[in-house]
Parts: structure tokens; C-alpha cells; sequence
């Protein structure tokens, strides 16, 4: 069975600490203002009756592909296990796949092209995690391949409760909120 | 192999496949070159083994560098401190390094002190004017004069320094200003200050309760590393925060208590855990004394009692405490680290070690840990300095704050005033501290400052500080530096290494080199015979055969495993007077203060005002960071959170609402003002205080990212109560209003 790249974000464990977000801006290099993930802290109810769930979001690597499907250049792409990616030689930075996206995932990079996510795929090729899953202090992040049952992010997914962002928008994204 | 597109074209039609050969060739032919992994390449052609320089915990990083640029930063696998993962001010590191505005070359203040201009000048000439003004501070008022203020790892050249010179006035606000009140509580009751970083067994424990601490968004990686773990393996979290903080929404147990009242909340814990016979009676026997007394002490201080004081619902208090000691003896009371509150801090502190103690979790698993210092030798110098001869002068007269364990650094401020102490310093030597950030009533200070002959700051950035300096001496970032190795205390002892992963930047130079210029230009050569931090590392190790190739390699040196608990096999023993655990304190009885702890009501605010707190962001360390472009783009600036009902009924906004981002000048109990901050509204804190993240509302203008983002709760500080038993500044006791900020065009 072939590979699918997937993610699972434990909100229980996650402190909000952006160490993924800086990890992944130095890791990749990406020019001031540009991120490819980012902390999402949302509170609800009164005081004293609260709740507060903190996430760590990035392109959900869905696999119903909106942007894909609205890239005019074949730019954006489905490449190894699933990994939903952009090659900036193709792209003309007509922006369709940012209005495609439902989840604000992806951005303009100054030299033309959209950017985004890749899961690092450039070092999980090389074995490694991705940079943000090595950095987090609270090892909220767990990354691995879904079709793998004996793989950490399947065991997670098929044990702990969790959710997807706008299931609604029938994307069937591949990161998944532990909660 | 070089190859024409012509070329290629050719080949390509003539059938090869195109997506193998295609990548690196450059060319920009749609299609031809397949879809090829993007990678951005930041992996180092070298990679450097240190420690984080960002903050006080001194995380193991691995510096990747490439083509003489430091690429990233990424976590030690090897250190046990950061154990392979980093908090974001760790990987943000290189924007410290690459910070535009750092200091490039040692300055010298042409004008009055504070009108911040400064002639560029070289080493040897601001060398030589610092020799020159040390030299006359000594002629006219003897060495003692001289106080060194410092915080962060290079601090250590400074201390020996000030050894060689004869001033025993070594002072730091990470004491008297921050974690001064814990050390001396668990002094008194334990026989042991905690020191940096705390032993404390977060991961394996089964309940943790944090009094105002609110790890997670206050940093500390290994403990948010364990807190995380321990929450992963099922631990319980009992919060006590006037804020909903990011612990809190994780807690089995929030009390969202009065601000100022927590030793009347822990007195009734402490009640519910006698009377309920929760606690460890057999531990206590063995180990402590004055049980009884403790008994009669909170026989009335039921939950009933402490309720309306704290405002916690008494089944809640109950409910809380019952956990707590049910999960014993893995029960941790955690005890906090800026701890200087509302001047009874020491009492506070006690009350929560005493909870410690009655849950047996002093030299427990899940508890608090026996740690030990990695076996490395001092330098073999020839001879010591001979010591200062006359005492320190961070006391007043009359022999006030007799338990601090540490120097106080409000104290060296008051003792610049003529008259306040013992003798008058005249000197400062500022070490990688903003004092103007660090202090709190900036009035006095800045008195002080006006006072000095000399001051002299060592800084990587233009920080407040440097403005009011004579002399502003650029030092090279971590980064950029070999240090002395980290020594501090751990479960498994270990050293690790500071050396410099590229070279220094513009005329920066390492702490090392600063100290053994300048003592070359006051005769003290003779007391700094090594030649560099590296060759005095390599010494300290080889006194017992210890391996430089692999501490430069790996970054640590692993000491031999310890026992660390009573599980392991540890004894537990106890350095206070009667060798026992001290529940009730003969020595406090006999200084005349409580014995015990008694809650005594705070003072309260003026009608329409709220208390300020203040507290940490997970990607700041204080005001060292605020500059820092990569570190300021997920945070910005800061704000001052403010209940939404509260804002509703706002005294002076019944025309128009105050709106969750709009901007707001806070106006304090003595009239002082802040600069513009946003506030934010909110359901996480109570409607009786304000919130906002230390460090920020700087006015360096030097400092061109964080000049005027954000205010300042120090500004905001101009009152403090001191804690009359060590001597910290309680800084929880000033009060803010608002008004709208004016809006400039």
C-alpha cells in the first residue's frame, strides 16, 4: 500500500509556544511576514466558565485538493504520500489556489510564486521529521504515514478522539486535531 | 559537466527522460522538469554544538552553519536540558545574531547622561577610559565602590573581575526582582534554596499545582517539555491564576483567585489536608518538626473562612485540595519563579513549602530532586585575590532583610544614593542587563544612575541601559563566542559547551576578551593568566582528565548517574538548624517575624482602577528579545488584557465603549503614564486586575523594531512593597486606570 503523509495535533498538550512556527521559518527560509504555520488560540464561554483550545495549523495536506484543482499551470500538485505542494518554476502566482484553499494555507512569496507547506518533505526524505514536529517542546506533533497502522500519527488517529478544520468544505484533510 | 540549452534542447527530443535529467539544469521550460522536491537548504556545511544564550535556561543547541552563515538552530538530542527540541527563542536565535541594530563598536557619551549620543571610539580608547574612571573610583572611595550588575553566562568574567578588583558588590535582579523569595522560603523550610533550574520532577508526577506560575507561556523548556509528559501520562493540573493562562485551560481544577489573597487560600488547603488526614503523617514524623503548632495554626482557616477572602467558591478550595493530596506523594506544588508579588512573598512561599512538605514530596519521585553539580575543576590560578575589606552594601542601615540569601540589586541602586548605606558605590558595571526594564520605580534609578562617577554597559543590543552609560562596550552574541562551560545543577550532572559558531560581527568582541583587556589596563593582568575562554575551558577539564573532543563535539559532558530520589536509594537531609524539615520556623520566631504563615488582606486600588499583573510570552525573555524581528512577527507587541464586562462599565468610556485593539494609555495610582498599548478584552481574567507581558513599552530608540511598541509594566511600577524578610520589591501592588490613547495623525 503506498505511503499518506499525515499529522495529528494533540490541542491537550500544545502550550501555543510557536517554537513550530519559528523552526519552520529558519528551516525553510522563508522571507519576513511569511509563515506556513501558525498558533490559533480560540476561547470560548464566560468567566469563570472557559475553554481554550490552541492549535497549530498548516495546509492540511487534504486529499480532495480545491487548489490543486484550480491551478491553471499544473504548479500546484499532489507529490510523494500525499503531500500537497507547489513548483515554483510552474507558478505564476495568479493566486487561484489561495482562493481555492478554505484554509488560508498558503501565501505569496516575494520572488512571484505561492508558498506553502510541504511537510518538509525534503527532510522526511532524508528520514527526519519535519521541522516543526523536531522542535515542539511539548511533543504535541506527531508526523508519519496513516497507511502505516503501525505508524505513531495512525495509532493517535485511531485511538484518541479528534477533529478536521471545515470537514463542511469536503476536503478530507490529512491533519488531524487531537482533542 | 557543462552543457549548452541548445544542447539539452537536443537531447531532450531526442527521447532521454526529461524529469531525470532535468533537475539543477536550470531550465524553465514548463513540464520538462518534473515536480522535484523543494528543498531550502539550510542544512549547515558545519554544525556547532552550544548552549541558548535567548534566556537563563541554557538549552542545548546545535548552530547550522553555511558559507560563514548561521542557517538555523535546532535542538541538542544530547542535552539534557533541551533534549533535541527547542522553544521558539531558541530557534529564533539567529535574529539576535542578525539583529541590524546590535552595537557595532564601543561607544563613549559625548553629552549629559541620558541624552543618548555617543561618539563611535575604538576598543583601546574606551578601555582606557573606563581604566581611567575605575582607577579614580578607587583612589577617592576605595574598589568597594564598584558594583557589577549582571545576568546571563558571560556574567561569570565580569564576577572574576570584580574578584581581582576587591568589590564584594555583586548584584543581580534575577534575585531581589524575581525568584528572591522562594530561595529563602525553601531556605527556611528545607535548609535549601532552589536555584536555577529547580529540581523538580514535573514529568513523573501525578498532580501539579501552579500558584501564579504560569508555565507554558512563561518558557522554561525542560519543565514544559515535562509538563506536557506528565499531562500525556494522565497527570492532574490544579491552576491558581486571577488569569485563565494556557496552564489554567489545561487544569482538572482552576480557582481564578482574588489577586493578593493566595496565602489565605493556602492556609485553608493546608487545613484541609490535616483535618482530612491527607497528608504524609509518617514522612512528617520521620522528617519534620513543628507539626503540631502548624495543626493548632489553620485549625480555623476552613475553606468556609478563606472563601469570600479569595473569592474561590469553599467547594472548590475543598475539591482542589482533596486532589492534591490524594495524589501525594507525586503531588507537586510547584514553587513559581518570579515570585516578588506583594512583599510577603517569603510567607507565601513557606506556606507553599510547607504544603510540599505535608505531601511528602520533598525527595520524592514526581517531586523535588536531590541535583548535583558535573565533578569540573576550577582554573588552577596561582593565588586568590585577597577579599574585599569592607562588606557589601545592598543592606540599608539598621540591619534590615537579615534572610537574603543573595545580593539585592534594588539594594546596590539605594546604596548609589549618598547617605542610604554603609558607604556610597560610584561605580556600575551593567552586564547583559537592562536595568530600566529589570527595576522597578525608574525615578530612583535613574536618581541613582545621575549619582555614579562611572557606568559602563556590556551589551549585544542598544537597551535602555546603554543610554544612561558612559561607556557602552559592544559584546559578540552567543553565537559568536566561546564561553566558560555551563555548569549549573541537574539529575544526571553535566557541562556544556559555549563556543562561537561563526566570527564575531563589525568590532564586537567576546565577554573573555573585554575582561582581560580591561584588567591589563588596571594592573590586574596577573589575575587573568589564560589566554582565552577556550584554553581556560580546556584547562578547567584537563585537571581530571576530562575530554575536550568530545564536550566541542557533542556540546556535553555527562557526569556519572546520581540517586536522585528515595525511590533511587537518595537520604534525605536536611540543612536548616534542627536538621529536620521546618514547618514552624525558630528562626523567623526569633527575627520576629510569623512562624507561620498569616494572611494579612492587601491594600486595595483607588474605585475604577485595577491591579496591574504582568507575566511572560513564550517567545520573549523579558525585554531581551522585544528587537528581535523573528521572534516579534507571531508577537508583535504586547497588550493589556482586560475583563470584556469590566471594559463595559469602564469609568470615562459611558459615551463610547472601549472596543477589543484599540489603543490605551494606563495611568497609575502615582499619576505615571504609559505609552499607548492595545487592549485586549476578554473573558480570561477576573474584572478586579489587568494583564499585560513584561518587557515591552521600551524607549532605546536604538533599538529601531521595539522603540515605542507596546508599554511597560516596570514604567507602571513606581511603587513596590519590599518584603521585609529577604528584601524583594513586591511589584503586584501598583494600580492602573485607563484612558483612550489620542490618536496622531
Amino acid at each position: 500500500m503506498s505511503r499518506r503523509y499525515a499529522m495529528a495535533v494533540d490541542t491537550r498538550r500544545c502550550v501555543g509556544c510557536n517554537a513550530c512556527v519559528i523552526s519552520c521559518k529558519t528551516e525553510n527560509d522563508l522571507p519576513s511576514g511569511a509563515f506556513r504555520d501558525w498558533i490559533v488560540t480560540e476561547a470560548r464561554g464566560q468567566f469563570p466558565d472557559l475553554t481554550l483550545q490552541i492549535r497549530s495549523e498548516r495546509c492540511n495536506h487534504c486529499a480532495e485538493t480545491p487548489c490543486v484543482a484550480a491551478c491553471p499551470t499544473g504548479a500546484s500538485h499532489v507529490a510523494a504520500g500525499g503531500t500537497v505542494l507547489v513548483n515554483r518554476r510552474k507558478c505564476t502566482g495568479c493566486k487561484a489556489c489561495m482562493v481555492a484553499c478554505p484554509y488560508g494555507a498558503r501565501s505569496v512569496h516575494p520572488d512571484g510564486h505561492v508558498d506553502k507547506c510541504t511537510f518538509c518533505l525534503h527532510r522526511v526524505e532524508r528520514g527526519q521529521s519535519p521541522a516543526c514536529v523536531e522542535t515542539c517542546p511539548t511533543r504535541s506533533l506527531t508526523f508519519g504515514d496513516l497507511a502505516d497502522p503501525g505508524s505513531g500519527v495512525a495509532r493517535l488517529v485511531a485511538h484518541r478522539p479528534h477533529q478536521v478544520l471545515q470537514p463542511e468544505a469536503g476536503t478530507r484533510p490529512f491533519v488531524f486535531f487531537l482533542t | 559537466m557543462t552543457m549548452s540549452r541548445r544542447q539539452f534542447i537536443k537531447i531532450g527530443a531526442a527521447g532521454v527522460g526529461s524529469a531525470a535529467l532535468a533537475s539543477g539544469l536550470g531550465t524553465r521550460w514548463w513540464g520538462l522538469d518534473g515536480d522535484p522536491t523543494p528543498d531550502p537548504r539550510t542544512d549547515g556545511d558545519r554544525v556547532v554544538a552550544s548552549y541558548c544564550e535567548l534566556c537563563f535556561w541554557g538549552c542545548g543547541v546545535l548552530a547550522h552553519v553555511k558559507e560563514g552563515r548561521v542557517t538555523k538552530i535546532t535542538g541538542n538530542p544530547a542535552h539534557p536540558l533541551s533534549r533535541g527540541m527547542l522553544c521558539p527563542r531558541g530557534v529564533g536565535g539567529t535574529g539576535l545574531l542578525y539583529d541590524p541594530d546590535r552595537l557595532k563598536r564601543p561607544l563613549l557619551r559625548r553629552t549629559k547622561r541620558g541624552e543618548d549620543l555617543f561618539e563611535e571610539v575604538s576598543w583601546d580608547d574606551a578601555l582606557g577610559r573606563v581604566a581611567e574612571g575605575l582607577e579614580r573610583v578607587r583612589r577617592q572611595h576605595g574598589p568597594e565602590a564598584l558594583a557589577l550588575f549582571t545576568h546571563g553566562s558571560g556574567g561569570v568574567w565580569f564576577k572574576q573581575f570584580m574578584k581581582a578588583w576587591g568589590s564584594p558588590n555583586i548584584g543581580a535582579p534575577s534575585y531581589a526582582q524575581c525568584r528572591g523569595p522562594r530561595e529563602a522560603a525553601f531556605q527556611l523550610t528545607f535548609g535549601t534554596p532552589l536555584g536555577s533550574p529547580e529540581p523538580l520532577d514535573i514529568g513523573n508526577a501525578r498532580c501539579i499545582t501552579l500558584i501564579g506560575s504560569h508555565l507554558g507561556e512563561n518558557m522554561h523548556n525542560t519543565q514544559v517539555q515535562e509538563l506536557a509528559e506528565a499531562l500525556g501520562k494522565g497527570a492532574q493540573l490544579v491552576v491558581v491564576d486571577p488569569r485563565f493562562s494556557v496552564a489554567a485551560s489545561k487544569a482538572r481544577y482552576w480557582l481564578p483567585i482574588k489577586p493578593g489573597t493566595d496565602i489565605a487560600l493556602l492556609q485553608a488547603w493546608t487545613h484541609v489536608l490535616l483535618a482530612e488526614r491527607l497528608h504524609d503523617a509518617e514522612y512528617l514524623a520521620a522528617h519534620a518538626i513543628g507539626l503540631d503548632e502548624l495543626r493548632a495554626h489553620v485549625a480555623e482557616t476552613t475553606p468556609e473562612w478563606a472563601g469570600p477572602i479569595t473569592g474561590l467558591d469553599p467547594r472548590l478550595i475543598r475539591d482542589s485540595a482533596r486532589l492534591i493530596g490524594a495524589s501525594r506523594p507525586a503531588s507537586m506544588i510547584h514553587p513559581g519563579r518570579h515570585t516578588v508579588w506583594y512583599g510577603d512573598d517569603t510567607q507565601r512561599e513557606r506556606s507553599m513549602a510547607i504544603l510540599v512538605a505535608l505531601l511528602g514530596n520533598w525527595g520524592r519521585r514526581g517531586g523535588y530532586l536531590k541535583q548535583d553539580k558535573f565533578p569540573l575543576a576550577g582554573y588552577p590560578y596561582a593565588g586568590a585575590p585577597p577579599p574585599p575589606s569592607r562588606p557589601k552594601v545592598d543592606r540599608p542601615k539598621g540591619g534590615l532583610y537579615p534572610l537574603a540569601n543573595e545580593v539585592l540589586a534594588n539594594g546596590l541602586c539605594d546604596a548609589t544614593r549618598p547617605g542610604q548605606s554603609l558607604y556610597d558605590l560610584k561605580a556600575w558595571l551593567v552586564y547583559g542587563c537592562n536595568l530600566v526594564q529589570a527595576m522597578p520605580d525608574r525615578p530612583q534609578l535613574l536618581e541613582a544612575i545621575q549619582k555614579l562617577d562611572l557606568l559602563v554597559a556590556v551589551d549585544v543590543l542598544p537597551a535602555e541601559i546603554c543610554g544612561w552609560a558612559d561607556v557602552v562596550l559592544p559584546e559578540a552574541t552567543y553565537l559568536e563566542r566561546d564561553d566558560d562551560a555551563w555548569n549549573g545543577p541537574w539529575r544526571r550532572p553535566f557541562i556544556a559547551v559555549r563556543q562561537a559558531a561563526v566570527p564575531a560581527m563589525y568590532d564586537s568582541k567576546p565577554g573573555w576578551w573585554i575582561v582581560k583587556e580591561l584588567a591589563g589596563k588596571v594592573g590586574l593582568a596577573d589575575h587573568f593568566p589564560w589566554t582565552d575562554a577556550r584554553e581556560f575551558v580546556k584547562t578547567r577539564l584537563a585537571v581530571k582528565g576530562q575530554s575536550w573532543e568530545t564536550l566541542s563535539s557533542t556540546g556535553v559532558l555527562l557526569g556519572p548517574e546520581i540517586p536522585t530520589c528515595e525511590e533511587e536509594g537518595a537520604e534525605l537531609t536536611f540543612e536548616t538548624e534542627s536538621g529536620k524539615i521546618e514547618l514552624f520556623s525558630k528562626e523567623l520566631a526569633d527575627l520576629d517575624f510569623d512562624p507561620l504563615p498569616v494572611y494579612r488582606p492587601q491594600e486595595e486600588g483607588p474605585p475604577g482602577t485595577f491591579r496591574l499583573l504582568s507575566g511572560r510570552s513564550p517567545l520573549h525573555s523579558f525585554g531581551r528579545t522585544v528587537n528581535n524581528r523573528l521572534l516579534a512577527e507571531p508577537y508583535p507587541e504586547n497588550e493589556v488584557w482586560l475583563n470584556a464586562d469590566a471594559a463595559a462599565t469602564l469609568p470615562g468610556f459611558e459615551a463610547r465603549a472601549l472596543a477589543h485593539g484599540e489603543r490605551v494609555v494606563l495611568v497609575n495610582q502615582d499619576g505615571v503614564r504609559s505609552t499607548p498599548v492595545k487592549v485586549k478584552l476578554t473573558q480570561r481574567i477576573r474584572t478586579d486586575c489587568v494583564f499585560m507581558v513584561h518587557g515591552w513599552g521600551q524607549t532605546a530608540r536604538g533599538q529601531r523594531y521595539a522603540y515605542g511598541r507596546g508599554a511597560s509594566d516596570a514604567l507602571l511600577t513606581s511603587r513596590v512593597k519590599v518584603d521585609p524578610i529577604m528584601g524583594g520589591t513586591g511589584m503586584n501592588v501598583n494600580f492602573v486606570r485607563f484612558e483612550r490613547a489620542v490618536e496622531h495623525a
